[in-house]
């Protein structure tokens, strides 16, 4: 089946930047406002899915030359990784901290190890839905 | 104490880092040099510590893991501890300088260096954890990666076969062993062991102490091959030898000795965990040897040979329990000795049993076969091979001047002291306990003299041979000669043992008496004309008269019918449960997705409406309901419009795009009543999924044209209602439901707490990070099984050839 996907594709150009910018925006936007690891990973990922649909596999290979099951499994090396961490500083599993730092031109800025731990979610959300999209639509 | 939480994790972190290194170490030399190194490094950090434990001291340290559940990462280690580091170690370094020699290039070396460094690992976790979580998960461990040890040369069906049921018996153990541990927690209301033995007094009374004490020593049984579950253990010798060597001398098998010294403060004093250890022990100890003898595979010899010897150190250790019984007292340091014996016998049996496994290992390596009634002869072409069986097998008969005749003069004291113990009612079967350990002794000594003169002496067959007999290579030489030299050592010396290793292992076993010291025999070689001895020198002549006319007594066993063994038993009990569980499974996987659907609805319905009717929570107040919008309604409508279109829809993607609408409706409502992050969650996960429908329904035929029999539609009808009214009367009772605590109230302090404003993300990341993780977890899992299913279908080719 062969479409005409010329409309998709300039729509795409424009607006998958859009979604993934977006999708970093909520992802660190979570800790204060709607958002989140989970939400922002899937955001990134349905941008991600949007460019497969809209161009073919090779293509969007050669922009974003990463195999996704490795990107899933960074993510969830990252989330065990932060709570493992925590025993290495006498603490409980899975203990997070927070603090703030004053950082020139933005201000006071609040800085969290949660936020590596929900880049693993992210992480491993993006990984597992594009791995499970691509496979299933390459499947012959 | 750092070293101990070194000694546990530097296994896993060099199992993790061998598939890294694999490729670029197999072209330069041997993996097992660089996996040498880990047992070897911890073996010399540990050992820097045995003059401190000698002194008494214990170490111990808390790395706080679910505080809250009272479940931490506790490290101990006291003297106990310490005697099996040093075995899991030492005899673990010995075991992969062997296997270097004996595993050539081409196996998969990476597989088998990752399981055995895991198996390491997880070993010194059992017996470092003071926690009797952390424990257990280790134990488990052990049954999963001596699986894959044991399987791994899995092309082979025996291979297979034997580590299925080593891992069925042993998980069967540890599962029991684990609710024997939450009766302890119930019990005692700590997970510590520590805890609970300076606790004993209080919940000796408790319901659930026997039990707890049961179930626990069924975990012990199963993990040390005691008598009916033995019958795991020759199986398991389908594995390579040194994996053999290395689990059944020194690490796996004594897990479960390991558990019954660690407990036996606790259960000493009971006389149901008297006759337990010390009975089961001694039959162990008989049943073994007595079949030892009737084995023509040298292997198989030794594995009775091991199931045997550990029932000896088990029922040791159930005599020595009587001196928890009596306490502290003068008269009752003669029975602490039984205890004394078991841990000098268990570094004993570590050292010859390693030694004779690899000399197995080399005569199978360099003569191709194992098989008693191909061999023989070998005496004069393997003469330091000869000698390492002669020295081994000797310490195993309980002859001098090797350390198992030390041990094995203990055993037989321990056991004729217990006669005159008033507890337990033990005066009735008194002669009892000295009567079949002196009987299994022989049938020791006339095995232990097989190996030798079946193997080396005779007459040489080489036609009978695959290979041309020579002696191995030097390399795989030093690590019984090792052992051997230990062997000859400890006999000379044995009190500098028993001074640094066993003394402050007696006092983590014996915490209530006062000075470990004089628990402490010392040691004789020459202790005497005594009953002892000539319990010794009537196993050395009946032992060689049975050996010489075992031709004409060996038909006996033909008695014994196989088929009333236990390992018929357990394959007929396997062969049951997989039947049935195929019939079962069967009725209800069809493989129509409509039934499946069915299932768990009619589940759902019972359990959530159920539960709701019977707790009477199905209560209703609409007095507090708020106004209703008349924007909501027209959503409503729209959703019930989508809904019912679905229903009669023709094309699946009209179906998909219409549930669609449903779920973009159901968005907005999130939108309406202020849930922004359930709004954005709903829409993103609604766009993804309906894109993967698209790319599904591609591949999917048509809807089915002709439908279904009305009485089919009529109930799917029924249940779809049922399943609508649950979910609907479900939405109006939360309201009212009061029966918890409401969780809200925990979240009132998050941003003190969590330094977030975002509630819903502080509860993801920081109180309920827990289950977030798990389920990033499972996410991995499921999409890589999506994947495979996918992807990894075996090809033509590679399908005919695994066949």
């Amino acid at each position: 089946m062969k479409i005409n996907d010329v409309i998709l594709r300039t729509v795409t150009k424009a607006v998958v930047f859009i979604i993934l910018t977006l999708g970093v925006y909520l992802f660190f936007a979570g800790h204060h406002a709607p958002g989140g690891g989970f939400i922002g990973g899937l955001v990134l990922a349905s941008g991600i899915v949007l460019l497969y649909l809209a161009y073919d596999i090779e293509t969007v290979h050669k922009g974003m030359p990463f195999d996704f099951k490795k990107v899933a499994a960074l993510g969830v090396f990252l989330a065990t990784g932060t709570a493992i961490g925590a025993l290495f500083f006498d603490v409980p599993f899975l203990t997070q901290t927070y603090t703030y730092i004053d950082v020139p031109i933005f201000g006071k800025m609040g800085f969290s190890t949660v936020t590596i731990f929900e880049a693993g979610v992210a992480l491993t959300v993006v990984g597992v839905v594009v791995t499970i999209i691509l496979s299933i639509s390459e499947d012959e | 104490m750092v070293t101990v939480l070194i000694a546990i994790l530097l296994p896993f972190v060099c199992a993790a880092l061998i598939p890294l290194l694999y490729r670029r170490l197999r072209r330069v030399t041997h993996l097992g040099w660089f996996v040498l190194s880990v047992p070897f490094i911890l073996f010399v950090l540990l050992a820097r510590y045995i003059p401190q434990i000698a002194e008494g001291k214990t170490f111990i340290h808390t790395y706080e893991w679910i505080p809250s559940f009272n479940i931490n990462f506790t490290t101990y280690l006291d003297g106990l501890s310490m005697i099996f580091g040093l075995l899991i170690t030492g005899v673990g370094s010995l075991v992969i300088l062997y296997s270097i020699f004996y595993l050539s290039t081409k196996e998969s070396l990476h597989h088998f260096y990752c399981y055995l460094l895991l198996f390491m690992g997880a070993m010194l976790g059992v017996v470092f954890s003071d926690n009797l979580m952390i424990l257990y998960t280790f134990w488990e461990l052990t049954s999963v990666s001596s699986f894959l040890l044991i399987a791994f040369w899995h092309h082979r069906k025996a291979s297979r076969a034997g580590a299925k049921k080593a891992m069925m018996i042993t998980v069967f153990g540890g599962l029991s062993m684990l609710a024997g541990f939450l009766m302890l927690y119930v019990a005692s209301n700590t997970f510590s062991v520590r805890e609970i033995v300076a606790n004993v007094e209080v919940i000796r009374d408790h319901a659930l102490f026997t039990p707890a004490l049961i179930l626990i020593l069924l975990g012990a049984f199963t993990k040390s091959a005691q008598f009916p579950f033995h019958i795991w253990l020759p199986d398991a010798m389908e594995a390579p030898t040194p994996v053999s060597a290395y689990l059944h001398s020194a690490t796996m098998v004594k897990a479960g000795i390991y558990l019954v010294a660690r407990f036996s403060p606790i259960f000493g004093g009971e006389s149901i965990w008297f006759w337990l250890v010390s009975v089961i022990g001694l039959v162990t100890l008989f049943w073994g040897s007595f079949n030892a003898v009737r084995q023509t595979d040298l292997k198989a010899l030794l594995a009775f040979s091991t199931v045997s010897q550990l029932g000896l150190i088990m029922s040791l250790f159930g005599l020595g329990s009587v001196g928890h019984y009596y306490g502290y007292a003068e008269s009752s340091i003669v029975y602490t000795q039984a205890s004394f014996a078991a841990l000098f016998h268990l570094v004993n049996h570590s050292t010859f049993k390693g030694a004779l496994f690899m000399m197995v290992g080399i005569v199978d390596h360099e003569v191709g076969t194992r098989d008693i009634r191909r061999l023989g002869g070998l005496m004069s072409l393997m003469p330091v091979t000869f000698t390492i069986a002669v020295i081994g097998s000797f310490s195993m008969a309980g002859l001098p001047p090797f350390n198992g005749f030390l041990s094995k003069e203990m055993f037989f004291a321990a056991v004729l002291a217990i006669r005159d113990v008033e507890a337990f009612s033990i005066a009735d079967v008194g002669l009892f306990f000295p009567f079949i350990a002196w009987v299994a002794s022989i049938f020791t000594f006339v095995y232990s003299m097989i190996l030798i003169f079946r193997t080396f002496l005779g007459k040489l067959q080489p036609e009978k041979m695959d290979r041309k007999p020579h002696e191995a290579p030097f390399g795989m030489l030093i690590s019984p000669i090792i052992l051997c030299l230990l062997v000859v050592g400890i006999f000379f010396f044995p009190n500098v043992l028993g001074h640094y290793i066993l003394e402050p292992a007696m006092a983590s076993i014996y915490p209530t008496f006062p000075s470990s010291s004089e628990l402490t025999p010392h040691i004789h070689a020459w202790h005497g004309i005594n009953a002892e001895l000539w319990m010794t020198l009537g196993v050395i002549i009946i032992g060689i008269i049975l050996f010489k006319t075992l031709k004409s007594w060996k038909p006996l066993y033909r008695i014994f019918s196989q088929k009333y063994t236990f390992n018929t038993y357990y394959n007929r009990l396997i062969e049951i449960s997989e039947n049935g569980s195929e019939k079962l499974t069967r009725k209800y996987m069809t493989g129509n997705l409509t039934h499946y659907f069915v299932y768990i609805y009619v589940f759902f319905i019972a359990l959530i409406a159920g539960y709701f009717i019977w707790s009477d929570a199905m209560t209703f107040h609409f007095d507090m309901d708020s106004v209703i919008e008349s924007y909501e309604l027209i959503l409503v409508f729209v959703m019930i419009f989508a809904a019912v279109w679905m229903i009669f829809a023709k094309g699946r993607v009209t179906a998909m795009l219409l549930n669609g609408v449903l779920g973009y409706s159901i968005a907005f409502f999130f939108v309406i009543f202020r849930a922004p992050d359930l709004a954005l969650t709903q829409l993103v996960v609604e766009s993804v999924t309906t894109a993967l429908f698209l790319l599904c329904f591609k591949y999917l035929p048509d809807l089915m044209p002709e439908a279904p029999p009305k009485r089919v539609q009529w109930s799917k009808a029924v249940i779809s209602i049922f399943v609508g009214a649950t979910v609907t009367m479900v939405g109006f009772a939360v309201v009212h439901y009061d029966r918890f605590e409401p969780v809200s109230t925990y979240f009132n302090d998050a941003y003190e707490l969590a330094g977030g404003s975002n509630i819903v993300n502080t509860i993801l990341g920081d109180f309920r990070a827990f289950d977030t993780m798990l389920e990033v977890v499972v996410l991995l899992i499921a999409g890589l099984g999506v994947y495979t299913l996918t992807k990894l279908k075996p090809r033509k080719e590679e399908a005919d050839r695994e066949n």
